[in-house]
């Protein structure tokens, strides 16, 4: 079946313009990744090979602490986005259209709406009041600010996988006396799958990303990779950062291969 | 007339929805639509001499939306400049939208027809350049397409063109960039919505109709429409409001409309206008979006 | 994976750890910190310092005013200053607590934005002036003329900086007006001379140190430090101080009202005042620093720098941007939303 399927779903030009756009996606990250071993400290001529820029980046504390702050954000926010999206996808699709349907769809899409600066400045004046009322200062502020711009970008995915699905198998496990959460846990949650996925990558490398609410939201000492590399573009940006972004970039393919190999001996 | 009961299960259901909702809800709230509140308070207020506001009614931001007053001879006049980049800021979305959707179609529906397992690798390859920063895959983006960059050393090399095209800090590079850094946005919710169609039906498009172009009319796009609406949303509203690659592809001279509200939160010290600015971009895209998604979903209304 | 919780848990608890004793967090421009100055700070002190960084002076003083922001030392750049002071945003310094205040050299001590230095001690300062190949264009370079008139030979390879004031204010000069007036008959030609120039220009952006060793700019309105280690890459590249007028900056330290490490902080001012100190952290970001005696420890290359010694002729030209009164500031908005539409 498989291969009768891939047969009728060629469609002419497709995979040659898919290839095409994986060679463009990776293009330009290759050509970072090669001037992060430039000997030189430009990221545009090149001088020789070195490891030097890795060696300045491990050496660099701020470097390191903003990666780590960065990726705990990231996976924190989108734990809670993924969370909270499933939930309203849930809850919004396949219902017979019900009174604010609409207000809970625009609701949860509001933070694409306006540019990244409004939310900011918003959430410093109020972060601030919190903050200078509670005393506490640590990295949830950031977390939630970003779990909450990370909603819309988890829900949609979800949603569209959601949308039209079938049915027969949900009512097929609640005929058979499945619980609700059963059925939710062992039907609908494998078959949301993909979508979960596509959504919960979103919501990190949306996170992974922000600059402009973590530069307004942040405390002292709470600098993530973006706002520290903002810091630097003013002036010029150093292959330092570039080293950085090239060892996060192999590290995750590192760990993804690792989980493809394993997950291929197992079946 | 439904029945007491039939209306009793519709009751359950609007409640389960809300219940589901209500986490989506409370956090949005909190960190997002509610902040927003504050910026239409301010949206009334007048501006602080240095930043910030002053705690007196105004309407100045509001009518500085669409009038200036001429700083020469104190007119009120139709602010041009705004509608300019207004203009500019939709045009280069729409772009956008369009060709991330006529380079992310094929893809995500390349990587839906692999087999299961390969699947997710294609989909992990389509995030993986997101893994490095955005700003750093603008400014990849820029030394790719120098004069002396690796495109027009290539073209120069195998003899297409003698003269390098010049390409950085024009509108075209804006576009470039927009349609990297938002490609994985059209992609992944179209993915979602292909990997579920079941391609038999396609097998029965066939016979029932006799061109592919049928076939992908009739079959196929309906069952992908909402993955091109949630992709399309996704990709062209955060691109009316990009400020960081406009900034640095376009070369900074013309403004796109998240950088003239970030002007007036910064160097502009023109918090009212900004805050004013802000919600007119809000209504008028909820209010696009709202007939675009009733437009979208008609017909296609899901029976279950 | 104990070690990695503990981490998660510090990272966590955030500047619950800014209250310990023997830390101290400045929030300062990024890049702009020399890392071997903290570490050598640390290692006779004790105190560990966090660096925060920011890149526009407008994003320090909304989060500053926001409160609960938990740093102790801000850096804001001259016209800056009496904002931040007549806010009640920073503290008058305690110069008793302060021996090496002294070093202060006379010409920073008393300057307008701050009168005998009550408020604040010299960090660095700089110029903004014309960068330009001359391989590409061989006249005059010490004239706003290079941006606002742009030469033949450099007509769609010049880019100027995004900064308001200092661009608005470079073309109020070049037709003969004083910086942040409010004489509207000056601000019609300046808005009239960048208007007829903008589209002779290629890009309005930052990160000029780059494109101008690498060749895609053949000229930029630029900072001198910045230019310096441009010609560093590029020999060609030459810095040029306009004679209508350029605008000098200094970014100075201030201690905030709000500041919970007010010991650490002092004694971190009174490091930075010690010459050799005062040396590395121009040696780190190439521009000057305003510390007197500081010269015999620069890095061989700035102390004959072009672009970090002012040549005598030029130095009458260079003017600290005083701090806009809200009225011109208006203009200077009104005239650069009109240029950049």
């Amino acid at each position: 079946m498989a291969d009768r399927s891939f047969e009728v779903s060629r469609l002419p030009g497709f995979a040659a313009t898919a290839i095409l756009v994986f060679v463009l996606l990776y293009l330009p990250i290759i050509t970072l990744a090669v001037y992060s071993f430039n000997a030189g400290k430009s990221i545009a001529l090149w001088e020789g090979f070195s490891f030097h820029w890795y060696a300045n980046a491990w050496a660099n504390e701020a470097v390191k602490s903003a990666t780590v702050r960065s990726l705990i954000i990231a996976f924190a926010a989108s734990a809670i986005a993924t969370t909270c999206a499933v939930m309203a996808a849930l809850g919004t699709t396949r219902r017979k259209a019900f009174r604010g349907q609409t207000a809970i769809y625009m609701f949860i899409n509001q933070p694409l709406m306006v540019p990244e600066i409004v939310t900011a400045v918003a959430l410093l004046i109020l972060t601030g009041v919190i903050k200078a009322w509670t005393g506490y200062q640590g990295l949830w502020y950031l977390i939630i600010a970003h779990a909450a711009f990370c909603v819309p970008f988890a829900y949609l995915p979800i949603r569209a996988r959601l949308e039209g699905m079938d049915l027969s198998l949900e009512i097929a496990a609640s005929d058979l006396y499945a619980s609700p959460w059963q059925t939710f846990r062992h039907v609908t949650l494998p078959l949301l799958a993909p979508g979960i996925a596509a959504g919960a990558m979103l919501a990190f490398v949306i996170s992974l990303d922000d600059v402009v609410i973590t530069e307004f939201v942040k405390s002292a000492g709470q600098d993530t990779l973006p706002t520290y590399m903002l810091g630097q573009m003013r002036r010029a940006i150093t292959p330092e950062v570039n080293a950085i972004s090239t060892a996060l970039l192999g590290l995750t393919v590192i760990l993804l291969t690792a989980f493809f190999l394993l997950t291929r001996k197992k079946s | 007339m439904a029945s007491e009961a039939e209306r009793a299960q519709a009751a359950a259901s609007t409640r389960n929805a809300w219940l589901l909702s209500t986490p989506a809800l409370v956090l949005l709230f909190c960190a997002a639509a509610g902040p927003l509140l504050i910026v239409l308070v301010y949206s009334f207020l007048a501006k602080g001499d240095y930043g910030g506001v002053a705690w007196n009614f105004s309407t100045d931001g509001w009518v500085g939306i669409l009038f200036s007053r001429d700083i020469f001879d104190d007119t009120l006049q139709l602010a041009d400049a705004h509608l300019t980049i207004f203009w500019r800021s939709v045009k280069i979305s729409l772009l956008t939208t369009l060709i991330t959707f006529a380079l992310g179609f094929p893809t995500a529906w390349f990587i839906a027809t692999r087999p299961p397992k390969a699947r997710a690798m294609w989909l992990f390859l389509i995030t993986i350049p997101f893994w490095t920063n955005l700003l750093i895959r603008t400014f990849a983006i820029n030394e790719m397409i120098r004069n002396e960059g690796v495109v027009n050393s290539f073209l120069q090399g195998i003899g297409l063109i003698s003269e390098p095209i010049r390409m950085i800090n024009t509108d075209l590079a804006v576009l470039i960039g927009m349609t990297y850094v938002y490609l994985p946005l059209m992609v992944l919710p179209l993915f979602a919505a292909i990997d579920r169609f079941d391609m038999r039906l396609l097998e029965a498009g066939y016979d029932l109709y006799a061109s592919r172009l049928q076939v992908l009319r009739h079959v196929i796009l309906p069952i992908v429409k909402p993955g091109i609406v949630a992709g399309s949303i996704l990709v062209f509203v955060p691109s009316l409001g990009a400020y960081v690659t406009p900034r640095v592809l376009g070369g900074g001279k013309n403004m796109m409309i998240g950088n003239f509200i970030e002007l007036q939160f910064g160097q502009g010290r023109n918090w009212p206008l900004g805050a004013a600015l802000s919600i007119a971009l809000l209504l008028i895209v909820m209010i696009a979006l709202i007939f675009y998604v009733r437009a979208a979903t008609k017909g296609s209304n899901p029976h279950g | 994976m104990r070690k990695t919780l503990g981490a998660i848990a510090i990272l966590m608890a955030g500047t619950s750890l800014a209250q310990a004793e023997g830390v101290l967090q400045l929030y300062n421009w990024g890049n702009y910190t020399s890392p071997e100055l903290l570490a050598k700070f640390e290692k006779e002190t004790g105190i560990k310092v966090t660096v925060t960084d920011y890149d526009a002076n407008d994003t320090a003083l909304a989060k500053i005013r926001a409160g609960g922001h938990g740093y102790d030392l801000v850096v804001p750049s001259a016209n800056y200053v009496p904002i931040f002071r007549d806010g009640g945003l920073i503290v008058e310094l305690d110069r008793s607590r302060l021996k090496n205040f002294g070093n202060i050299a006379p010409e920073w001590m008393d300057v307008a934005w701050d009168p005998g230095r009550k408020f604040s001690v010299p960090w660095q300062w700089g110029s903004t002036g014309m960068a330009v190949n001359t391989k590409v264009y061989g006249g005059d370079i010490n004239t706003s003329a290079i941006f606002l008139d742009v030469p033949e030979e450099l007509k769609g390879k010049i880019n100027v900086v995004p900064e308001m004031s200092d661009i608005v204010n470079f073309a109020i000069w070049y037709v003969g007006g004083e910086a942040c007036t409010e004489d509207t008959e000056v601000l019609k030609k300046a808005r009239d001379v960048l208007l007829a120039a903008k589209p002779d220009w290629l890009s309005m952006d930052y990160g000029a140190t780059e494109r101008l060793a690498n060749n895609d700019w053949a000229a930029s309105v630029n900072w001198n430090g910045s230019s310096m280690r441009a010609r560093i890459l590029n020999p060609d590249v030459a810095y040029g101080y306009p004679k209508e007028g350029y605008p000098l900056f200094m970014d100075s330290v201030t201690l905030l009202a709000d500041a919970k490490n007010v010991d650490e902080a002092y004694q971190f001012i009174d490091f930075i005042m010690v010459p050799e100190n005062a040396a590395m952290i121009s040696a780190f970001a190439r521009y000057a620093n305003g510390i007197a005696g500081s010269d015999e420890f620069m890095p061989e290359d700035m102390k004959t720098a072009p672009e970090v010694v002012t040549p005598e002729e030029f130095k009458a030209a260079g003017n600290f941007l005083p701090t806009c009164s809200p009225k011109s500031q208006e203009y200077l908005t009104a005239i650069w939303t009109e240029l950049m539409k």
